[in-house]
């Protein structure tokens, strides 16, 4: 599974992209967050944050239970402030 | 494999992929570095037409608030072309468009320098003028971009999604766009 990050979540988790394996357990959009937040001290710091990161799965913007698979692209990112 | 590839890939089919509108119209979506010129993107989207009765334009400009010295704008390859296809597709089932150009920058851009232009053309002006607006309002909260702003003394801080961008955007909310609801949830 590839997980991308943007703006100040990838400055906190301090990677724009990594590929995991997670558990079977991890099954849903909020699950990985939950995962992900283990991975060191800067996803936790990133993922502290979890009500201000919204999330898109294979460029879909995806609901928390959205579920996910071994093969999606998953991305965490803060609310979108263009135009 | 963590390389850009499969990323990359999938922008150009973003564009394909996108609903014409009623008419067939093809809306015209780019998302680039570079500036954009808005005679040349009018031109494109009225020469030899002459079905046009009303173009409306906006064009975002980067301002300098409290000494901002430069605005950067990241965004995501291949999601937010996508994004802005829909989001187009959308002005187009709503009005009847015979034309829609959508030019968003990203990069780092200065005060003064344009950040994005909405362009729409209809035989009618209320068309042109509400789709406009439609368009703006909803490129600001379901695109996919992300600015920081630096300052002349060298702190940076990200923009924070403002509530008065929601409230604008929600007054085009129906039942009918339910289904985009995931962008504010």
């Amino acid at each position: 599974m590839r997980v991308l990050y943007f703006a100040w979540v990838r400055q906190k988790v301090g990677m724009a992209e990594e590929e995991v394996a997670p558990p079977p357990e991890v099954t849903d959009v909020a699950a990985l967050m939950a995962w992900l937040a283990g991975r060191s001290p800067g996803h936790a710091a990133a993922f502290a944050h979890g009500r201000s990161i919204r999330a898109a799965v294979n460029q879909e913007f995806a609901a928390p239970d959205r579920p996910i698979g071994a093969g999606d692209e998953v991305a965490f990112f803060p609310p979108v402030t263009g135009g | 494999m963590t390389g850009p590839g499969p990323r990359l890939t999938q922008a150009p089919s973003a564009v394909s992929d996108a609903d014409p509108g009623r008419n067939g119209m093809q809306p015209r979506v780019r998302v680039q570095e570079a500036p954009f010129d808005l005679a040349e993107e009018t031109a494109a989207l009225t020469t030899g037409r002459t079905d046009i009765g009303g173009l409306a334009s906006f064009i975002g400009i980067c301002r300098a608030d409290d000494g901002l010295a430069a605005m950067v704008l990241e965004h995501y390859p291949g999601m937010t072309e996508r994004a802005i296809q829909r989001i187009a597709a959308e002005a187009c089932a709503r009005w009847p468009l015979s034309g829609c150009t959508v030019i968003h920058r990203h990069g780092r851009l200065r005060p003064g320098e344009p950040i994005v232009l909405v362009l729409t053309a209809s035989s009618h002006r209320a068309a042109a003028l509400e789709s406009c607006a439609f368009l703006i309002d909803w490129l600001k909260t379901r695109a996919p971009f992300w600015k920081r702003e630096e300052f002349a003394d060298g702190e940076s801080r990200w923009v924070e999604a403002k509530a008065e961008d929601d409230a604008s955007a929600a007054r085009w909310e129906d039942a009918a766009t339910s289904r985009a609801a995931g962008a504010a949830a």
